[in-house]
C-alpha cells in the first residue's frame, strides 16, 4: 500500500490548488479581476502586446493586489519547505523552521528597528540580519558543547536562545512609546502582507529563490539524514556539513519571510503534515509537493485575511486558528504514526 | 580483503573504553564478536565502522587506513546493521532499502532505475519483497532487521557489519535471521556481528573474538576458541556444556 497519490500526483495537486488560490486571491477584494482578464493580463505582459484592459484593472494586477500574491506564495513555500527540512533534520515531526531561534532573531532585529524609529526597509534589514545572527549563534553554542546527542543539543540550545530573544522582544515592547511604536510593534509581531509592493518583492525572492532552490536539491539526501545521525554516515552521507547547508538554506528563507511579512507561525509546522499526509515522508515528493501546497495555503490564508472583516486580520492570528484545527484533525487521522 | 584493528584503543572523546584490541574480518568469513554487557561491542563496532576515531592504533581496510577514506568510500566497502530503532517517519521498505545507494549517488542526484533494481532484488533476496511497498512503522521487528539488512547488501558493501541482530528478535526470527549470514558469507562477504548468545556464535559463525576487560582476549575458529572455560571466564558466570551423539554443543548460562 503505497502513500496517496504519488510523487505527480502531489505536483498536479498542488499546482491546481495553487492556481485555485491565485484566482481566487484575485477575484476578491475592492476591485475583483476575474480570472480569465488576469490571464490577459499576464499574457499581454509576456508578449508585449497591449492587453484592452483598463489602466485601473492593470495597476491592480501588476503593482497592488498581484506583489502581495507573489509575495505570500513566496512566504509560504519557504516555510513549508524549511518546516518539511527541519522536521527531518531534526527527526521530529513537531518541528517548526524557527525553531532554532530565527523568528525570534528577527522578532528582536525588527522591534529594535521599531524603536530606533527607522523606516521599512530598516526594519526589514533588522529582522533579516536577527534572524540569521540567532540561528549562527545558536549553531556556534550547541556545536561547541560537545556531549551527547548533537541534534538535541542544537535544539535545546535554540529553545533557550529562543527564550533570551524573546525577553529582549518584551523589553523593547516595555520600553516603546506605547502610542506609536508599541502599536507597530504588536501588529508587526503577528505577521501581515498589507502594504506590499514591487519594491519588496526583490529582497524576498532572492533569498528565498536561493534557499529554498538549496533544499529542493538536497531533498534526496534528506531522507538519508532523518535516520539516527551514525546510520546515516554508515550510508555514506557526509552529514555535519549537508546539516549545515540545510540550516543555513533555511534560515535563509525563514528570516528573509519574516522580515517581509512578520512572525507567521503555523504554516511551517502543518504545511509539510498535509504533504506527507497525501505523498508520505519521502523528500523526493515531499518538498515539491509541500512547495505548492505551502504557496497556495499562504495565498488563501492572506486573501482571507484582507477580505474577511473590515479591517486586515493579522496573518499569525489566522494561521492559529486555523492550524490549531487542522493540526488536531491530523493528530486524529494519521493512523498511529506520522503519516 | 580484511578488515582490521591493530592495537585499537577505542572509546569516546573522554573515555576509553578498550585498548589493545587487534582483530581481523575476512572475506568470505562470519565473525561473531562475544562479550559481557557494557563491555564496548558497539563501540569496538562504530570504531571498525569509521563512525567512531580510534584514539590509538588503527583501523585498516586492505592495508589502507579507515581514517583516511571519505565517508563515501567507506560506505562503498562496508555496510552496517545498527539494532533497529523506531523511525519518526513512515518510510516505506523499498524507500528504507533505497537509502542503502547513498553512497553510489551524487549530492543532487535522485535515485536511478538501476538503483531502483538493486534494492528490489536485495529485498528479494531476503524474501521481503511483498514487503516493499508496507510502512516501515507497520511491520514487525524481525521484519524490520531484514529490512535493515536488505539495505546494507543494496550499498553494495564488502564487509557486513551487525549489531546484535538478533536482539529485538523472537526465537523463529532468530534463527532466519542467523541463518542468512552464511550465505553472504559464501556469496564473499565478510561478516562481523555481536551477539549474547555464545551459541548464534558456535552454530552460525567461523571465527569468534571474545572481548572482555577491555580487549580481545581471543579470537579464532569456534571450534577452538569457543569452550566452556573461555565464557566462564569472559562472562565471570558459570556456562554448562551439554552434546549430542552428533557432537554438537550448546551453551546454558547459569
Amino acid at each position: 500500500m503505497r502513500h496517496g497519490i504519488g510523487a505527480l500526483g502531489g505536483i498536479a495537486l498542488g499546482t491546481a490548488m495553487l492556481a485555485l488560490s491565485v484566482a481566487i486571491a484575485f477575484s476578491v477584494g475592492r476591485f475583483p479581476v476575474g480570472f480569465a482578464d488576469l490571464v490577459r493580463a499576464l499574457w499581454a505582459a509576456a508578449s508585449g502586446a497591449p492587453s484592452g484592459l483598463s489602466p485601473a484593472a492593470e495597476a491592480v494586477i501588476f503593482n497592488i493586489r498581484g506583489p502581495r500574491v507573489v509575495a505570500a506564495i513566496l512566504c509560504g513555500a519557504a516555510l513549508a519547505v524549511a518546516g518539511a527540512a527541519f522536521q527531518g533534520l531534526f527527526r521530529n515531526p513537531l518541528v517548526s523552521p524557527d525553531i532554532l531561534g530565527a523568528s525570534s532573531g528577527a522578532a528582536l532585529g525588527a522591534v529594535l528597528g521599531i524603536f530606533l524609529s527607522l523606516g521599512i526597509f530598516g526594519i526589514q534589514a533588522l529582522a533579516f540580519g536577527g534572524g540569521l545572527l540567532a540561528v549562527a549563534l545558536v549553531y556556534m553554542i550547541g556545536s561547541s558543547i560537545r556531549s551527547g546527542d548533537t541534534v538535541l543539543i542544537l535544539v535545546l540550545t535554540g529553545v533557550v536562545v529562543g527564550s533570551l530573544l524573546g525577553a529582549g522582544v518584551g523589553l523593547m515592547k516595555y520600553l516603546a512609546d506605547p502610542y506609536n511604536q508599541l502599536p507597530a510593534m504588536t501588529f508587526w509581531l503577528l505577521g501581515s502582507l498589507a502594504g506590499t509592493d514591487r519594491s519588496d518583492l526583490a529582497p524576498l525572492f532572492g533569498p528565498i529563490a536561493l534557499g529554498t532552490a538549496v533544499l529542493l536539491a538536497l531533498r534526496w539526501r534528506m531522507n538519508v539524514l532523518s535516520l539516527p545521525e551514525e546510520e546515516a554516515r554508515a550510508l555514506g552521507l557526509a552529514t555535519g556539513p549537508i546539516r549545515i547547508a540545510i540550516v543555513a538554506a533555511a534560515t535563509l528563507v525563514t528570516s528573509a519571510s519574516v522580515a517581509a511579512a512578520g512572525i507567521i507561525g503555523w504554516v511551517g509546522l502543518i504545511v509539510p503534515h498535509m504533504a506527507r499526509f497525501l505523498v508520505g515522508p519521502e523528500f523526493g515528493r515531499l518538498m515539491p509537493t509541500a512547495a505548492l501546497l505551502g504557496g497556495g495555503y499562504m495565498l488563501a490564508i492572506d486573501t482571507l485575511a484582507r477580505s474577511a472583516a473590515q479591517v486586515e486580520i493579522p496573518l499569525g492570528i489566522l494561521t492559529a486558528a486555523i492550524g490549531t484545527p487542522v493540526f488536531i484533525w491530523l493528530l486524529a487521522s494519521s493512523r498511529k504514526t506520522w503519516t | 580483503m580484511t578488515l582490521a584493528a591493530k592495537n585499537l584503543t577505542y572509546g569516546y572523546r573522554d573515555t576509553t573504553v578498550g585498548s589493545g584490541a587487534t582483530l581481523a574480518i575476512e572475506a568470505r568469513e562470519v565473525t561473531a564478536l562475544l562479550g559481557p554487557n557494557g563491555g564496548g561491542k558497539t563501540t569496538l563496532l562504530k570504531t571498525m565502522l569509521g563512525l567512531l576515531s580510534p584514539l590509538g592504533g588503527a583501523v585498516t581496510l586492505d592495508g589502507h587506513d579507515l581514517e583516511g577514506l571519505s565517508v563515501t568510500d567507506r560506505a562503498k566497502a562496508i555496510g552496517y546493521v545498527p539494532q533497529a530503532s523506531a523511525s519518526p517517519f513512515a518510510f516505506t521498505a523499498s524507500e528504507i532499502v533505497l537509502m542503502g545507494r547513498t553512497a553510489h549517488a551524487g549530492l543532487f542526484a535522485a535515485p536511478t532505475a538501476k538503483d531502483r533494481e538493486i534494492a528490489a532484488s536485495a529485498l528479494d533476496r531476503l524474501g521481503i519483497a511483498h514487503l516493499s511497498e508496507r510502512p516501515i512503522t507497520m511491520i514487525s521487528g524481525g521484519e524490520r532487521q531484514l529490512v535493515l539488512i536488505a539495505r546494507a547488501l543494496a550499498q553494495a558493501p564488502r564487509f557486513l557489519v551487525l549489531d546484535e541482530p538478533t536482539a529485538s528478535l523472537d526465537f523463529g526470527n532468530q534463527g532466519k535471521v542467523m541463518r542468512r549470514l552464511g550465505g553472504f558469507a559464501e556469496e564473499g562477504l565478510g561478516v562481523l556481528f555481536t551477539t549474547h548468545d555464545p551459541n548464534h556464535a558456535a552454530r552460525f559463525a567461523d571465527r569468534v573474538a571474545l572481548l572482555g576487560r577491555g580487549t580481545i582476549l581471543a579470537q579464532g575458529p569456534v571450534r577452538e576458541h569457543l569452550t566452556s572455560e573461555a565464557l566462564a571466564d569472559l562472562y565471570a558466570a558459570p556456562v554448562d556444556l551439554v552434546r549430542d551423539e552428533a557432537g554438537r554443543s550448546a551453551y546454558l548460562p547459569g
